[in-house]
C-alpha cells in the first residue's frame, strides 16, 4: 500500500487548499506587476505549476523539519504557516514584511517557522540544506532536511559536491530536484546530459551511490509517496536521497530585466517568447496540477464542488487582503539600513 | 598563569579549548582526522571532528547551513586561496544571509586558513589574499602576529555570532611566544601597540610586525624611537589607536606584505588622511609587495616583498627634514 492512500479526508483537503493558497499568491504577485506598477522592485521568480510538488513533498514534513528552497521560494513558506501578509510586504518592500524589507522576493527567511533562508545563488543553498543536515546529524535531533532546488541547479558544483559530502557522511537531507524544464530562459535539453542523452535526470543519483527517482511532480500523491520513503530512510540514519519532480512552470522565469523607470512586467513563458512551442505550453496549461487535483478529490468525494469552490474564495479573500495589507505598510525607515550587518 | 608555546600551538590550543567548552563547535576539513590516532578525533569524536573530500563549495556552504542551524563550524582551508574555489559562500552567503534575512539568521562560522607563504610556493599558494575579504560588509577578518594574539584572536572568532576570516600566517608557525592560560580572549576592533615610541607609526600585520620590530631596533640604535602598531582584525579596523598614535609621532610608514594596489596599507592611509590629516608632518609612506604575482625563485621573490631595511629606509625617509611621497 502506497503512504498516500493512508492520508484522511482532512489532510488531502489541507493538500489542496495550500496548493490553491500558492497559486494565489503567485496570481496576485504577477497582477501587481499591472496593478500597481513599480511596487515591486528587481526580479521575481513565481512557483506557479510547482504547487503539487511542494505541497506533497512538504505534506511529509514532521514540525521542526528544515525547508531549504531555492530563490523561487514564495511557495514553501505560504505553507509552513508564514502570513501571506507578511510575504507580501517583504515582496513590495515594506517595514512589514517577513525580512523587514532587506531580503524581497529571491532572499525569503522566515527561521521560526523552519524556513531558515533562501539564497539567490543558483545551487548554493544545496550546501546550506547539507550543513542544517549536519546540524541535525551532530546534535541528533531527528529532523530530516528539504532541499529544493531547480533542474538548472544540478549543473553547479554546489549541487554535485554537496550529494557527494552528504552521501558519505550520510546526512539526513533529501534533495528535492525540480525539473520545470527551463534553466531560466534555455531549455533543460539543451544544458543537461542526461536529458539530452533521453534520461532522467534523477540518474545523477548513480554518481554518489543514493537512490534516485523520477515522479510526476504534477501528482501531490505521487510527490508525497516518492518523499515520504526518502525522508523516512534519512531519518533512519541511511543518508540522503535525490527525486526529481517533473512539472512546468507556468510563468517565465522571471519579470523582464528593465532598467528604471521603464516598467517591468512577466513576459510570456519562453516555451513561447523565446522558442515558439505555444503547442507545448498550452499543454503543460492543461495538465494544471490544481484542476487535476481538484477533480480528482471531487470524483473521490473526498472534497463536495461547493466546499472546493468556498476555498477558493477563501483563498482569494485572503490573498487580496495580502495585498491591501502590503501596499498599506509604510516603508522602513532608511537610517536601518544600518542595522543587522552583524550579529 | 601562562606558558610559552608556537604560533600554530596557540591556535590549536584555542580551537580545543573552545570545542570543551561549547558542545556546538565542530572542526572539518580536508587530510584532518584520517586515522582513529588523531589526537582530536580521539578527544571529540567523529561527529565533531570530520574530514571532507576535495570540496570547497560544499565545505564552506555546509558549514554556513550549519551554522544558520545552530552549529558553530570551523573549517579548516589549509591556504587561503583555497577560499577563492568557493567564493560565492565567503563573500556572497556567509556575510549576507544575517542582512537580508532582516536580522533573523545567524551565521558564526570560522573560516581558518594559511597565507603569505613566501617560501617558494610561488604564484597560487603563497599570497597575502586578505584585501580580498575585508571590503565584505558582514565578514570579520582577524590576522594574528603573535602566538597570544593567535590563540585570543581564534577565541574570539568561535564565540564571534558572524562569519570571520581567520588568516595565520604560515611563516610564523613555529615561532614562539608567552600565552596566557585559559579563557584569552581578544576582543576585534582593537589594535595593539606592539612598542611605544615617540617619532614615527609604524602599522604592520602578520609577518610584517616581527620585521617591523626589528626595523625598529635598528633604527633606535640611531637615536629614532618608532612606535609599532599591529590592527590584529582588517575588519573591523581600529582607526582610532592609529590616529591616536599619528597625533604624537606625526608620521606614518604602513608595512603590508601584500600588493600595494587596495592593500590594508592603502587602507589605512585613506582612514588616516580622512581623521589625522592635520597631525602629519610628512608624506605617508608605504612598504608593501610589488604589484606582481609572487614570483617562485628566491631571488625575485625576496625583490618584490616588503623587508627589514625596505621598512628602516621608509622610516628614514619620512623623518627627513625634505620627506616627500615617492
Amino acid at each position: 500500500m502506497k503512504a498516500s492512500q493512508q492520508l484522511g479526508k482532512e489532510r488531502l483537503t489541507w493538500m489542496w487548499t495550500q496548493m490553491v493558497r500558492v497559486r494565489e499568491f503567485e496570481e496576485r504577485v504577477k497582477r501587481t506587476f499591472v496593478e500597481h506598477p513599480g511596487v515591486i522592485r528587481g526580479h521575481t521568480h513565481l512557483g506557479d505549476g510547482a504547487e503539487a510538488s511542494i505541497v506533497g513533498a512538504l505534506a511529509t514534513r514532521t514540525d521542526g523539519d528544515p525547508v531549504m528552497p531555492s530563490y523561487r521560494c514564495h511557495g514553501y513558506p505560504i505553507v509552513l504557516g508564514t502570513p501571506p501578509q507578511n510575504l507580501m510586504a517583504e515582496l513590495y518592500g515594506r517595514r512589514d514584511g517577513i525580512c523587514k524589507g532587506f531580503g524581497g522576493s529571491m532572499h525569503l527567511a522566515d527561521p521560526a517557522r523552519d524556513f531558515p533562508g533562501a539564497t539567490g545563488i543558483i545551487g548554493a543553498g544545496i550546501a546550506h540544506a547539507a550543513g542544517a543536515a549536519l546540524t541535525a546529524q551532530v546534535k541528533r535531533t531527528g529532523q530530516v532536511v528539504y532541499s529544493f532546488f531547480g533542474d538548472g541547479a544540478s549543473k553547479q558544483g554546489a549541487f554535485h559536491e554537496s550529494l557527494n559530502i552528504a552521501a558519505v557522511w550520510k546526512l539526513p537531507v533529501v534533495f528535492i530536484l525540480e525539473n520545470n524544464e527551463y534553466q531560466a530562459y534555455t531549455h533543460v535539453s539543451l544544458e543537461d546530459a542526461n536529458c539530452a542523452a533521453g534520461e532522467p535526470l534523477s540518474k545523477k543519483a548513480q554518481a554518489y551511490s543514493i537512490p534516485g527517482a523520477t515522479v510526476d511532480g504534477t501528482d501531490p500523491l505521487a510527490v508525497y509517496d516518492e518523499v515520504k520513503k526518502a525522508v523516512d530512510r534519512a531519518r533512519e540514519g541511511q543518508g540522503p536521497s535525490l527525486i526529481e519532480s517533473k512539472f512546468y512552470r507556468f510563468s517565465a522565469h522571471g519579470n523582464a530585466i528593465t532598467v528604471p523607470p521603464v516598467p517591468t512586467q512577466f513576459p510570456k513563458h519562453e516555451s513561447i517568447e523565446v522558442y515558439g512551442r505555444k503547442a507545448e505550453y498550452e499543454a503543460a496549461r492543461n495538465n494544471d496540477p490544481i484542476t487535476k487535483f481538484r477533480n480528482k478529490l471531487i470524483g473521490e468525494g473526498v472534497l463536495a464542488e461547493a466546499q472546493a469552490t468556498e476555498i477558493d474564495n477563501r483563498a482569494r479573500a485572503e490573498m487580496d487582503d495580502a495585498v491591501r495589507f502590503a501596499l498599506a505598510s509604510p516603508p522602513p525607515q532608511p537610517e536601518d539600513a544600518l542595522k543587522y550587518v552583524f550579529a | 598563569m601562562a606558558k610559552e608555546m608556537m604560533y600554530g600551538e596557540a591556535i590549536a590550543t584555542a580551537i580545543i579549548e573552545e570545542m570543551q567548552r561549547d558542545p556546538s563547535v565542530v572542526f572539518y576539513g580536508q587530510n584532518m582526522g584520517m586515522t582513529e590516532r588523531d589526537p582530536m578525533l580521539k578527544m571529540f569524536g567523529k561527529d565533531r571532528i570530520r574530514i571532507t573530500p576535495i570540496s570547497e563549495t560544499a565545505e564552506l556552504g555546509v558549514a554556513v547551513g550549519a551554522a544558520m542551524t545552530g552549529l558553530r563550524p570551523i573549517v579548516e582551508l589549509w591556504m587561503s586561496e583555497f577560499m577563492l574555489v568557493a567564493f560565492d559562500q565567503v563573500l556572497n552567503e556567509a556575510p549576507r544571509l544575517r542582512y537580508m534575512s532582516g536580522g533573523q539568521v545567524k551565521v558564526p562560522v570560522v573560516f581558518k586558513a594559511g597565507y603569505g607563504f613566501a617560501a617558494g610556493w610561488a604564484g597560487q599558494h603563497s599570497n597575502c589574499t586578505y584585501h580580498l575579504f575585508m571590503g565584505t560588509p558582514g565578514l570579520k577578518v582577524a590576522l594574528p602576529s603573535t602566538p597570544a594574539d593567535a590563540k585570543g584572536l581564534m577565541k574570539a572568532a568561535i564565540r564571534d555570532d558572524n562569519p570571520v576570516v581567520f588568516l595565520q600566517h604560515f611563516l610564523l608557525t613555529l615561532e614562539k611566544g608567552v600565552v596566557p592560560d585559559g579563557d584569552h580572549v581578544i576582543p576585534f576592533g582593537v589594535g595593539d601597540v606592539k612598542r611605544t615610541g615617540t617619532d614615527v607609526t609604524i602599522v604592520a600585520t602578520g609577518w610584517m610586525v616581527q620585521k617591523s620590530l626589528n626595523a625598529a631596533e635598528r633604527l633606535a640604535n640611531e637615536g629614532i624611537n618608532a612606535e609599532v602598531i599591529d590592527p590584529r582584525t582588517l575588519a573591523p579596523l581600529d582607526v582610532d589607536t592609529i590616529v591616536r598614535s599619528v597625533k604624537k609621532t606625526g608620521r606614518l610608514v604602513l608595512v603590508d606584505q601584500a600588493p600595494r594596489h587596495a592593500s590594508v596599507a592603502i587602507q589605512i592611509a585613506g582612514e588616516v588622511a580622512e581623521h589625522g590629516f592635520s597631525y602629519l608632518k610628512a608624506p605617508v609612506r608605504l612598504v608593501t609587495a610589488a604589484d606582481t604575482p609572487v614570483p617562485f625563485s628566491e631571488p625575485l621573490e625576496k625583490f618584490v616583498l616588503p623587508n627589514e631595511e625596505k621598512i628602516v629606509q621608509a622610516v628614514k625617509s619620512v623623518l627627513s627634514r625634505h620627506a616627500t611621497a615617492v
